[in-house]
């Protein structure tokens, strides 16, 4: 049999909540792992009465989020009642937007290679609340509605994918964009980032072309579930497809789940329930007009998004891949080290010093690394004291961290420290001879040569190092002890 | 006992020539001798009035300066949300059901040193046109015990009429606060849809839902309309004082308006009854008779009205109806064995025929393949129906027609023909297609000695033109000092 041509087509559902202090329609705050029906009012339980406000900073920041994501805005914003019956759901209906989407056809590039761009097109992204949490203990339920009400936005795409390394990389590069725009703090073990690729596959054979069922993956809540998933189901679906020959068809979607010890995908629902939500425009919330003013406002909020500063990184300033990655990251980590190249800092320097220690103390004090509050202009002088060898790189990492915990310039540090290195030849010359004076038997195994010398120039160096506190500059005594002993 | 204006206790009060404690004492015993007769109250709050009472008293011969209702006995429908006593709808759903939080509304009412003296009968969820749809209670017209008090804010109107208020609340979807209003002789104002918080109105249409007065006179209802009109945070509908700026409506109420032009819709009060008509050709000659211009418009797009209106009103009453789940609070079925039953059997056993009926009437309309040919055309409809407002309003001041085709009908007459009974709602349904404001004031009696009501409709937010062209009427004629005669009195 002739090897199989197959191509897997993959399309993302993405719940991604909206980092508001409160809920989209009322006043309470938004709070993961609150105490279960703590952060409830009227509102959010559905009591009767009770009528929905927008928040309108949830708003602001879906609209950022869809021009991030290259997205036409709609005019203004509109609300529908969709209706189903769950416990989770106080009112039975969720608001949602149905036929008009607060931002729509765009796309998100991801670097499928080093160097080679990739769209993935978006067909919507809508506001919605996010329904609360059914609990199940023994013979009984129990509703957790704290959750109920908190703003998401989901984003629908075109199934542009094929493989699960992409809609990996479309996973990663969406939480690095709605956490570079403050968006979002998308923690997928926290669900504020919720993933459900559908997924199925173009098979030919014979000449002919097949399309397998449609496969909704569910419970994914890391990267590598994502991309394991995927992969997996590709694998499954042509395996089913040569067994059974079903092909897709109206109703035949399945949903199935992902069993990350076993590492396969599981099913869970075998037809998709023909669901009438009887969607019908909101009544108490009047449609709300984006003003060209306040639209400007909000798109004023945007900035170089993670791929491309990446890639600037990378060509401007000839850093690795990886180094550019781990800089722009975060967008806070991304502006400093900016900033401290403006200052004067040289860059690769600047990105060592971030790179390394940098967030080694940040993993450690488990922020990020621009909260440490240093200022870019100081972090530039560190980097110029180590450049110009006025402390030695270690010296530096220890200047960082004292920098972590005091306003002090780097230079104040270094001498409080006593870190400066001392470079004058006329007064570390005296200190070489004294060594050599004080350990004969070194300087002949120095001077005869062979296995020990290595070893002996070592010892002398080290000697050099003790008796000036570790301040001498090693390049420096190095130069006067090969002098010395030629 | 003579029955004092809202507007004259509140001043008697306010004056200190009659005491807060005293009128309420005397309004309490009153309720005692006839409200088993009338039956206008779910809830009556004895104590806690007379509690008030005492306050509003002692700050007033403290000289502190009282608030615009202060004393007023006020009542309030039974489904706006209050902290104290329960909020039933008038249904067994919500039949222990105590609201955490005030209404917009009742806030005001108590900031204006109101005493809230009770809660009133209702058709459950505000569905239907003569309070017999209650499933806690029954009242009756004060005017003739074997008549209905018209619906769904019947327990109001019966209060007022009865004398077992000063004044009360009511809410109004489909004409909810007129035609009781009609029914039972008292004033009934509908506001401008967005006039009004309905921050705490238990909703029934959304996009129709407005409260508004129910009173003996039309400066009754100014004052009313004076406390509780305004924008509230909590009601995104509710209009920006920037944008339609609310007057004191008590202002210029007895000013006439100078050649004011009113409009009666050509061929429309065909299915009214003879005195139903009488009592409108009547009205139209006194305001004639006051100097104003009368002109005959045409509003092609009243005939589908009521169809309209069933099914916007039923679809959104599907939506928010759907809340009541036995799941999180009210009445939950005893009867259910898991989570699918707690649904059905709560909302089984817990609703009214009516209620049901609407919700399914509703789910239908939206349901996917039904929603272009029903909730979207009556949408359309809605569309035309405001535009033949504004063409309208564009050639007279006002329009003026009956309030219902009927007077107080029969109790159990029309409770078996729903088509019978919404047809009652056929001139005021309209203004809440449109949002437009609308007064019910009392323009006549009829061959059974049952009040006969006028509709006045006016422009959006313009209440105050209405409520001044109401006054009117009323200054020139006697029909508001007609009182019914109660059999227990």
């Amino acid at each position: 049999m002739a090897k199989l041509k197959y191509k897997g087509l993959i399309g993302l559902e993405i719940h991604v909540q909206l980092a508001t202090a409160s809920k989209l329609f009322c006043r309470c705050a938004v709070e993961f792992a609150a105490e279960p029906n703590s952060r409830v009012c009227p509102g959010c339980l559905g009591m009767p009465g009770s009528m929905p406000v927008m928040n309108k900073q949830a708003l602001e920041r879906a609209i950022l989020a869809g021009l991030a994501l290259n997205c036409n805005i709609a005019e203004f914003t509109k609300w529908d009642h969709k209706s189903y019956f769950y416990p989770d759901l106080p009112n039975n209906y969720q608001i949602s937007q149905y036929d008009i989407p607060v931002a729509a056809d765009g796309y998100i590039e991801i670097e499928t290679q080093p160097g080679q761009i990739k769209r993935v097109r978006i067909r919507r992204a809508h506001l919605e609340e996010d329904a609360g949490k059914n609990m199940h203990a023994g013979n009984y339920s129990q509703v957790d509605i704290n959750r109920a009400g908190t703003p998401l936005i989901e984003i629908v795409t075109e199934p542009d994918m094929s493989t699960g390394a992409e809609v990996r990389a479309v996973a990663i590069e969406l939480q690095r964009i709605v956490r570079y725009l403050g968006v979002s703090e998308a923690d997928m073990q926290k669900g504020q980032m919720r993933f459900e690729p559908n997924i199925n596959v173009i098979i030919e054979q014979n000449g002919d072309e097949f399309r397998t069922p449609i496969a909704e993956i569910k419970n994914l809540n890391s990267f590598r579930a994502i991309q394991g998933s995927v992969d997996y189901e590709i694998e499954r679906q042509i395996e089913q497809f040569l067994e059974s020959g079903t092909v897709m068809e109206m109703g035949n979607k399945s949903t199935r789940g992902w069993d990350d010890s076993r590492q396969v995908t599981v099913l869970q629902r075998e037809k998709e329930e023909a669901h009438d939500y009887r969607c019908f425009p909101v009544q108490n919330i009047p449609p709300v007009k984006v003003t060209p003013q306040w639209f400007d406002e909000i798109r004023g909020r945007l900035c170089e998004l993670p791929l491309s500063r990446q890639r600037r990184y990378t060509q401007q300033y000839g850093l690795s891949d990886y180094d550019a990655r781990v800089l722009t990251a975060e967008r806070g980590v991304a502006e400093l080290f900016e900033a401290a190249l403006k200052a004067g800092g040289d860059a690769k320097r600047v990105c060592n010093l971030i790179t390394q220690a940098g967030m080694k103390l940040a993993k450690e004090a488990q922020i990020n690394f621009d909260e440490f509050g240093i200022k870019p202009d100081k972090l530039a002088v560190l980097a110029t004291m180590i450049d110009e060898g006025t402390v030695n790189a270690s010296a530096g990492d220890k200047i960082l961290t004292k920098m972590t915990q005091s306003e002090a310039s780097p230079d104040k540090i270094a001498e409080d420290e006593n870190l400066i290195q001392k470079s004058d030849e006329s007064e570390l010359e005296a200190v070489v001879d004294q060594s050599l004076a004080e350990n004969p038997q070194a300087v002949e195994e120095v001077k005869a040569g062979g296995k020990k010398s290595k070893k002996a120039r070592g010892f002398l160096l080290g000697q050099v190092m003790q008796k000036t506190k570790g301040q001498a500059n090693p390049k420096v005594v190095s130069a006067i002890l090969g002098r010395k002993l030629e | 006992m003579e029955q004092l204006s809202l507007l004259d206790v509140r001043n008697k009060i306010a004056a200190g020539d009659i005491k807060t404690a005293d009128y309420v004492r005397q309004v309490l015993s009153r309720i005692e001798k006839v409200e088993s007769t009338v039956g206008s109250y779910i809830n009556i709050f004895g104590d806690e009035a007379i509690d008030r009472a005492a306050q509003i008293d002692e700050k007033i011969s403290a000289g502190q300066k009282p608030g615009a209702l202060a004393g007023v006995p006020i009542a309030i429908k039974d489904n706006m949300c209050t902290t104290f006593g329960q909020t039933t709808c008038a249904s067994k759903m919500l039949e222990n059901y105590q609201s955490p939080y005030n209404a917009t509304v009742v806030e005001k009412l108590l900031a204006a040193d109101a005493v809230i003296i009770g809660k009133t009968n209702m058709d459950e969820f505000a569905m239907g046109s003569s309070t017999e749809n209650s499933s806690l209670k029954k009242t009756v017209n004060p005017w003739n015990t074997s008549r209905v008090p018209g619906g769904s804010s019947g327990g109001s109107a019966a209060a007022v009429a009865a004398g077992l208020c000063s004044g009360s609340l009511g809410s109004d979807t489909g004409g909810s606060i007129r035609q009781p209003a009609s029914f039972c002789g008292v004033v009934g104002l509908k506001p401008t849809y967005g006039r009004v918080s309905r921050y705490g109105l238990v909703a029934f249409g959304s996009s129709l839902d407005q409260i508004g007065p129910v009173t003996q006179t039309v400066s009754d209802a100014a004052l009313l309309l004076n406390v509780i009109a305004g924008h509230d945070e909590a009601d995104s509908t509710s209009v920006e004082q920037s944008d339609a700026p609310i007057d004191d409506y008590l202002n210029k109420i007895n000013e006439p308006l100078d050649g004011l032009k009113i409009g009666i819709v050509r061929d429309s009060t065909e299915g009214a009854d003879e005195d139903v008509k009488r009592s409108l050709n009547e009205a139209v000659e006194v305001y004639k008779g006051l100097g104003a211009e009368v002109v005959e418009v045409d509003m092609p797009h009243l005939d589908y009205a009521v169809a309209a209106y069933y099914v916007v009103a039923t679809a959104e009453a599907s939506s928010n109806l759907a809340r009541y789940d036995g799941v999180h609070y009210g009445y939950r079925s005893p009867n259910a064995t898991d989570y699918v039953e707690v649904y059905t059997r709560s909302r089984a056993e817990g609703f009214g025929d009516e209620v049901k009926r609407r919700i399914m009437l509703g789910t239908y309309a939206l349901s996917s393949g039904y929603y272009d040919a029903y909730y979207l055309k009556a949408l359309k409809v809605r569309n035309l129906i405001r535009q033949d407002f504004d063409k309208t309003f564009g050639q007279c001041d006002c329009i003026v027609t009956p309030v219902a085709p009927t007077t107080a009908f029969p109790i159990g007459q029309n409770i078996e023909d729903p088509l019978k009974m919404y047809l009652s709602d056929i001139y005021t349904i309209p203004a809440n297609l449109a949002g437009i404001p609308g007064i019910s004031i009392q323009a006549g009696l009829d061959s059974n000695d049952l009040p006969i009501g006028l509709q006045i409709l006016a422009p959006a937010f313009s209440e105050s033109k209405l409520l001044r062209i109401a006054r009117m009427f009323e200054k020139n004629t006697q029909w508001h000092k007609s009182k019914p005669k109660i059999p227990s009195e």
